[in-house]
């Protein structure tokens, strides 16, 4: 295992550290994640300015620290493990292909942007864009998970295409903006505009939330694939209510503005 | 003094086919014919080619258009190449919509040393010069739009030919630029109203006499009248459709033997009715084509990959949008023109894409002539132009485009005439379509070959195709104006490139005409419409002949 420990906070300029990312560490030794670079602003420095770094030739990275103007951290990872013991910065595990990012505090926004699998875990609360697409892209997160304890920002899964969000508290305005594909689950709900323009795909809301008019209620029922995915939420520690006794999903269809054919499904009890 | 020894020459504009000789370029930066005094470098090109700077005919990259774009496509830009910032060189981004730096940067590693603005209203001109100033090497002109102009059209259809003639004469030294460029002839025009203009001879929507054939032909008739280097630089009515190949035909029928520059054939070369329908109508074409010598023009072939589609052409964009759901941009440059961004993909599995495809390579291969046929991408709508090398490689190597042909739907082989074609393009007919024939349709007499006074811009390459089988990716040495810029695949040193304009004789007394009609109907005052010279950086003026 490799540790990497802050020596002392990053404030005002971010850090960007794409290099912690068990893709880049896992062959080197010890001296050669030391001489890694990372980006203050413009300026290239080492990781061992701004880390003590620990242990040697692993996939398995453990970062503690306030790490909330560090950015980047995971970018493209495809195997391994990052554990962050504090608060990550933006973009974290952005463009992500496999293995687990686990954050115990806060993140911040662009978490797993157009990820394409893997796992992503924020016990605290995470800013906007989530899962999202960068601004001009087609798509944003094509497969792969991301689980967020806390509160969420704007455009949560902005045109996400595949892969599941799941977020626990509120999140603010548009989430699942511009939809394709995927599943959103929203705890605790949103605020306004959420579904806004989407495609396809499914955001389901434990509590009520406010609609778009452009989104046409069709039935209320509870979806057979609820079971399998119940199923699969429960794996990642996540309950979600199943039972047609305690009440039903109501299912409305939009976004009808731009001849969307996603859903909404709103647990009503 | 530079002088490269041992280089198989290629010069066709001076009857030189690969012979090995010497080329000496002089303290002014021109070519000289004899090497007179010592050398103060001198490269050994044994072995392999040496070649006159490759000549863009029609480009997009620079003006208010191109940097809409750049504006509009962030995704291209995160993937696209980087430009590091180094002691010698600006930082910049490749990609389809190069920063002005890397533009100058990327042709110049090409081995282009010109390039032709081919899309600038007069309101964004300053714009457009002000980004020239920036692109480092290459020398560059401009075109100004003046089809779908105001109060060109105003005049044409009041039936005053010779004020409409001063009008463009006074709007080309306004802005600064080269030469004139008709894009859908009255169809941005009609845009504003919602319409296009697909009929060649129905008045154009707004009017009740004018029609595109009448600007077509007056417009030709006023590039020749002013003596303009270029003719007019014509983008037909009808772009993109199926079944454009008569409006094709009938405009160049139309022209009467008038000079007139085609741009971007391929996309007026299409037969059939429709989507479903269509079909390669190149063979028609370049019939027709080769029977009107009076014209030249360039393919704006497409390669399969992203391209940004970037053309004045508002009312093709905004179909275009409608077919493909990507994202939409349309500006309207008040009295003058339009503009339209659509990004788009080529991609191979699609019948039209691979009929697209085929028509370009057709039209480069069935025109005979290589001096009135030029190779464009229409950069950056049908590919990047840093991807020449690629079209080179399938115009020069029949096994290579047979096999690729290969990889096409097999429903659009019997819609084209690729797979009968066995032509292949000798180095020589390379040098013409890339070169001296660009060189020679913009009227630039010392560019495109490397006879005595001809400007000191030579590319070398090595004789050998890379490791990929490609060639002229990456030229050994480039020279500009007598200086090493291009040096083992680096760019090693910084020229500045000039700024070609013209200055034709007009009746000042138009300005009495424009004032008033100008104040009334722009957001800026006339004062601060004009560009100053001092905007432009090595401005040089070509000379306009009457004819």
């Amino acid at each position: 295992m490799i540790t990497l420990t802050l020596k002392q906070a990053v404030d005002g300029v971010p850090l960007e550290a794409e290099s912690i990312c068990p893709d880049v560490i896992a062959a080197l030794d010890n001296a050669a994640i030391r001489a890694l670079p990372v980006y203050l602003g413009k300026r290239q420095c080492r990781i061992d300015d701004f880390f003590a770094v620990d242990g040697e030739t692993s996939e398995e990275i453990d970062v503690h620290g306030d790490l909330r103007k560090v950015r980047w951290i995971g970018r493209g990872m495809t195997r391994g493990r990052i554990s962050i013991d504090g608060n990550a910065g933006m973009h974290l595990g952005a463009y992500m292909k496999g293995g687990t990012i686990d954050v115990s505090g806060a993140a911040s926004d662009w978490v797993g942007a157009e990820m394409s699998g893997g796992l992503i875990r924020v016990a605290g609360n995470a800013g906007g864009q989530i899962g999202a697409a960068y601004r001009g892209s087609r798509s944003g997160m094509t497969d792969g998970t991301i689980v967020i304890g806390g509160s969420a920002g704007l455009e949560v899964g902005m045109r996400m295409k595949r892969g599941l969000i799941v977020i626990g508290g509120p999140a603010r305005d548009f989430a699942g903006l511009e939809m394709k594909g995927g599943t959103l689950v929203l705890r605790s709900g949103a605020e306004l505009r959420t579904g806004a323009w989407m495609n396809r795909g499914t955001i389901i809301s434990l509590k009520s939330i406010p609609l778009l008019p452009s989104f046409l209620y069709s039935s209320s029922y509870v979806p057979t694939v609820m079971g399998v995915l119940g199923k699969h939420l429960g794996s990642l520690g996540i309950d979600l209510p199943l039972k047609p006794a305690a009440g039903t999903y109501q299912r409305f269809l939009g976004d009808t503005s731009v001849k969307g054919k996603g859903e909404i499904l709103v647990w009503h009890h | 003094m530079v002088k490269i020894t041992g280089g198989r020459v290629y010069d066709p504009a001076n009857g030189v086919d690969g012979v090995v000789k010497d080329i000496y370029i002089g303290e002014d930066g021109r070519v000289t014919a004899e090497g007179n005094g010592s050398a103060s470098r001198t490269i050994d090109a044994n072995g392999m080619l040496v070649f006159p700077g490759g000549v863009d005919v029609h480009t997009h990259v620079a003006g208010g258009a191109l940097n809409f774009a750049r504006g509009l496509v962030p995704e291209n830009q995160r993937v696209a190449q980087k430009f590091i910032h180094t002691p010698e060189l600006r930082a910049g981004i490749g990609g389809l919509t190069p920063t002005t730096f890397a533009t100058g940067y990327l042709y110049a590693g090409m081995g282009w040393t010109t390039v032709n603005e081919a899309a600038v209203p007069i309101l964004s001109a300053k714009h457009t010069h002000e980004e020239m100033h920036d692109i480092p090497i290459v020398d560059k002109s401009t075109l100004l739009l003046m089809a779908n102009n105001e109060l060109m059209l105003d005049l044409l259809e009041a039936g005053e030919f010779e004020r409409a003639k001063s009008l463009v004469g006074w709007m080309l030294w306004a802005s600064k630029t080269f030469g004139i460029k008709a894009v859908n002839p009255g169809g941005v025009a009609a845009w504003k109203w919602g319409k296009n203009a697909n009929q060649l001879h129905q008045p154009i929507e707004g009017y009740s006499k004018v029609t595109a054939a009448q600007i077509v032909m007056d417009l030709a008739r006023i590039c020749d009248e002013l003596g303009l280097p270029h003719p007019m630089h014509l983008h037909q009515n009808n772009l993109g459709v199926p079944g454009n190949v008569g409006s094709t035909i009938e405009t160049m029928n139309m022209l009467q033997g008038r000079r007139a520059h085609l741009a971007h054939l391929q996309f007026h070369a299409y037969g059939g009715h429709d989507w479903n329908t269509m079909r390669s109508g190149a063979k028609e074409v370049a019939e027709a084509f080769m029977s009107h010598k009076n014209l030249t023009c360039d393919v704006g072939a497409i390669l399969f990959g992203d391209a940004v589609t970037i053309t004045a052409d508002g009312p093709w964009q905004h179909f275009l949008h409608e077919l493909t759901g990507r994202k939409w941009g349309n500006l309207d440059v008040e009295n003058e023109t339009g503009c339209g961004i659509v990004p788009y993909v080529y991609n191979n599995h699609k019948l039209v894409n691979a009929i697209q495809w085929a028509v370009g390579l057709e039209l480069l291969l069935l025109i005979d002539d290589p001096w009135r046929v030029y190779l464009t991408t229409d950069h950056p709508n049908g590919g990047g132009f840093w991807r020449y090398p690629e079209i080179l490689r399938l115009l020069m190597d029949v096994e290579f485009r047979k096999a690729e042909v290969k990889k096409l739907p097999p429903e659009a082989l019997n819609r084209i005439s690729l797979p009968e074609i066995d032509r292949e393009y000798s180095i020589s007919e390379m040098v013409i379509v890339t070169s001296a024939g660009p060189a020679r349709a913009l009227g630039l007499k010392q560019k495109g070959h490397l006879g005595a006074g001809a400007d000191g811009d030579v590319t070398i390459y090595s004789a050998t195709p890379d490791a990929d089988g490609v060639m002229f990716t990456h030229p050994r040495y480039v020279i500009k104006g007598g200086k090493v810029v291009v040096e083992e695949g680096q760019i090693r040193a910084l020229a500045e490139g000039r700024v070609f304009l013209v200055h034709p004789e007009f009746d000042p007394a138009i300005e009495d005409f424009i004032r008033p009609t100008f104040q009334k109907l722009y957001t800026l005052s006339f004062e601060n419409y004009p560009t100053e010279m001092t905007r432009l950086k090595h401005p040089e003026t070509v000379g306009c002949v009457p004819q």
